[in-house]
């Protein structure tokens, strides 16, 4: 009873098999070539970079939680819980800082500039 | 109830509980890494935020488009992806028992570790002889901490891979092993995961700027 429980059902159900991370490494590779093609080709700029870069990043994060680190809709619950407060304070971080930044700099600059120059 | 049946009970619910027990340690020390993992992917967004703020902070001197090279980068990162892959074929291996197999993908997935932090340092110490070191420039600054603390962790990744591969070599695949094995692997799938940020945020953002 052991033996066949410890070996079939973890690679399968927790672990993932070939297939996973072949699936997996196949779309990290193309939307890794993607962006780093567009922006080495200048085929991108401005805007358009941006939401390039970003976009793919995001989904190749996505991939990575997925068929790597095997994060799906079977995954322990406190796990989730985990990773999306963690998502929820990277927003407060990364958002608040740059919001907080941005709206200082602007605020401060005509004021900064003849100390400066 | 005889007493004969509840021994008999007792028994096979004491091997169930048994069991449970098993799995449920091991449950919970993989839950325990993940909030370490989330703890340190808080840290990295303090990097990130740092590095956000700083991006144009220049004081005259190199910004990204004069220092950074993406073929350079891209095939940073291909080492790292490709290091990646080859931690779960070692994973594949330790869960069909495969002791060879452990040891050789660990010890390809090191190497592929090893040529990463080694094209690191030499970019770093590349830079620093240009001119363009962390002193330099509050963009430097935050370019060199974000950067390196990526590449220390890669570099503690090693050492732990090092020392597993030293483990299974000697005690086999254990639950022991298997578990901090698991615990490494979650440990290097992450810092990949944090490795799209920087090269997207940092060298094509950049570059494309």
């Amino acid at each position: 009873m052991s033996a066949p429980h410890s070996h079939g059902s973890h690679s399968h159900d927790e672990h993932g098999g070939m297939g996973s991370y072949a699936i997996g490494f196949v779309l990290a590779v193309i939307l890794t070539v993607v962006p780093f093609a567009a922006v080495m080709k200048g085929l991108v700029s401005g805007g358009q970079a941006v939401a390039l870069i970003m976009g793919t990043a995001v989904v190749q994060i996505l991939v990575h939680l997925r068929f790597f680190l095997h994060i799906d809709g079977k995954t322990d619950r406190w796990t989730l819980q985990a990773l999306v407060f963690t998502l929820f304070v990277l927003g407060i971080v990364l958002g608040g800082s740059l919001w907080v930044m941005y709206n200082m700099n602007h605020n401060m600059m005509p004021m900064m500039m003849p100390i400066d120059g | 109830m005889t007493s004969a049946t509840i021994a008999a009970h007792g028994t096979t619910h004491g091997d169930h509980e048994h069991h449970e027990e098993h799995h449920d340690q091991f449950g919970t020390v993989q839950l325990g890494f993940w909030i370490y993992l989330m703890s340190d992917c808080v840290l990295f967004s303090g990097l990130f935020a740092t590095y956000a703020v700083m991006s144009t902070a220049f004081a005259g001197g190199p910004t990204p488009h004069t220092i950074f090279e993406l073929p350079y980068v891209a095939v940073e990162t291909a080492l790292l992806l490709f290091s990646s892959l080859t931690y779960g074929f070692a994973m594949m291996g330790a869960h069909k028992g495969n002791k060879g197999a452990v040891l050789g993908w660990l010890l390809i997935t090191a190497l592929f570790g090893l040529g990463f932090i080694g094209m690191e340092v030499n970019e770093f110490t590349k830079l620093i002889a240009e001119g363009a070191g962390p002193d330099r420039s509050g963009w430097l600054s935050s370019f060199f901490a974000l950067v390196g603390t990526h590449g220390l962790h890669v570099t503690s990744g090693l050492v732990w891979m090092t020392v597993m591969m030293v483990q299974v070599a000697r005690r086999g695949l254990t639950d022991t092993n298997i578990r901090r094995l698991t615990c490494l692997s979650l440990f290097w799938h992450f810092l990949d995961v944090v490795w799209i940020g920087v090269f997207s945020f940092v060298y094509l953002m950049g570059v494309s700027a």
